[in-house]
């Protein structure tokens, strides 16, 4: 088993995020640049993702959206990607788009999302490093009326958590 | 609170829409305080008298024996420490003794699980996909499902 994703904060605008796979980097690079991979983990029981556009270019653009199974709300991010450097690196900006989901989520400046992978012995380790615009914009991005839906989700995920353990 | 919200979390939700609510969090909490916790736990030698305090309460004069470096280097990052409120004590007073404040420090740990949990949700069904993939080398033609 591969050892479980660390988290830490290099910045005051950074969260970086780093996991190792027991699969040569390639694999890893198309699970996250393919469509068709993508869908498959990028996800969660009970949701669809009917839009999965990814144009893995400089300058590309990407879309992807999810639905609910049980009443069709959508949402999703969409973005363009900045650097591709197959298949070690991989940054793009990354917005988020409501959709008719009804959520209050900032929608203005991106965040961006930086992918590195290096490769030993048969080993793929991820760095997943994410950028915010500025501390102005994250502040700026506060929705008081979520505090309480993210406490209520984060209860729910404990008990996912504690229910698999 | 929105009706619609609440019954989208009352089923399982979608780890990206969650790391999106945690970009919110880390607004919430890393304001100010969050990022002086954060600051203060960036350097070793302070994590390091954080691990000795968390054995037991001390002076600046045993925490300074360890390390080498000079006690007031120590004092120095005991004030960074103090500041973000991880320890407590009266920086003049050499003597007396420091203390852990862990609640900062769970803080800070409670918002790193959570947020590590999420991520590592979506990176367990990778790793799923990736065995599934080298088990079965892919072929000309994909099977959809």
């Amino acid at each position: 088993m591969p050892k479980p994703a660390e988290v830490t904060l290099p910045s005051d605008r950074e969260v970086r995020v780093t996991r190792t796979f027991i699969a040569p980097r390639q694999l890893v690079w198309d699970a996250h640049t393919r469509p068709e991979l993508v869908k498959k983990w990028q996800g969660y029981e009970g949701w669809d993702m009917p839009v999965c556009d990814m144009d893995v270019r400089v300058g590309g653009k990407y879309r992807w959206q999810w639905r609910s199974r049980e009443d069709g709300q959508q949402f999703g991010f969409f973005g363009k990607f900045t650097e591709v450097d197959r298949p070690s690196k991989l940054v793009h900006e990354q917005y988020f788009d409501p959709g008719d989901a009804d959520f209050e989520m900032p929608t203005g400046d991106p965040c961006i999302v930086s992918l590195e992978l290096g490769e030993q012995d048969g080993v793929t380790t991820l760095v997943c490093n994410l950028t915010f615009a500025s501390k102005e914009a994250r502040d700026g991005a506060v929705s008081t009326g979520m505090t309480d839906g993210m406490e209520h989700s984060y209860t729910r995920l404990d008990d996912m958590f504690e229910a698999a353990a | 609170m929105n009706p619609t919200l609440f019954r989208a979390l009352d089923r399982p939700v979608l780890p990206l829409y969650i790391t999106f609510k945690l970009y919110n969090q880390i607004i919430m909490l890393a304001s100010e305080r969050l990022d002086l916790t954060f600051a203060a736990l960036s350097d070793p030698t302070r994590r390091a008298i954080l691990a000795r305090l968390a054995k037991g309460e001390t002076t600046v004069t045993e925490l300074a024996r360890p390390f080498e470096i000079s006690q007031p280097a120590i004092s120095k990052h005991l004030k960074v420490l103090e500041r973000a409120g991880l320890v407590s004590g009266d920086i003049d007073a050499q003597r007396r003794p420091r203390r852990l404040e862990p609640k900062r420090l769970e803080e800070a740990a409670d918002w790193i699980e959570r947020y590590r949990a999420i991520f590592e949700q979506n990176y367990q069904r990778l790793d799923a996909l990736l065995e599934e993939l080298q088990a079965r080398p892919p072929r000309r033609k994909r099977t959809k499902r």
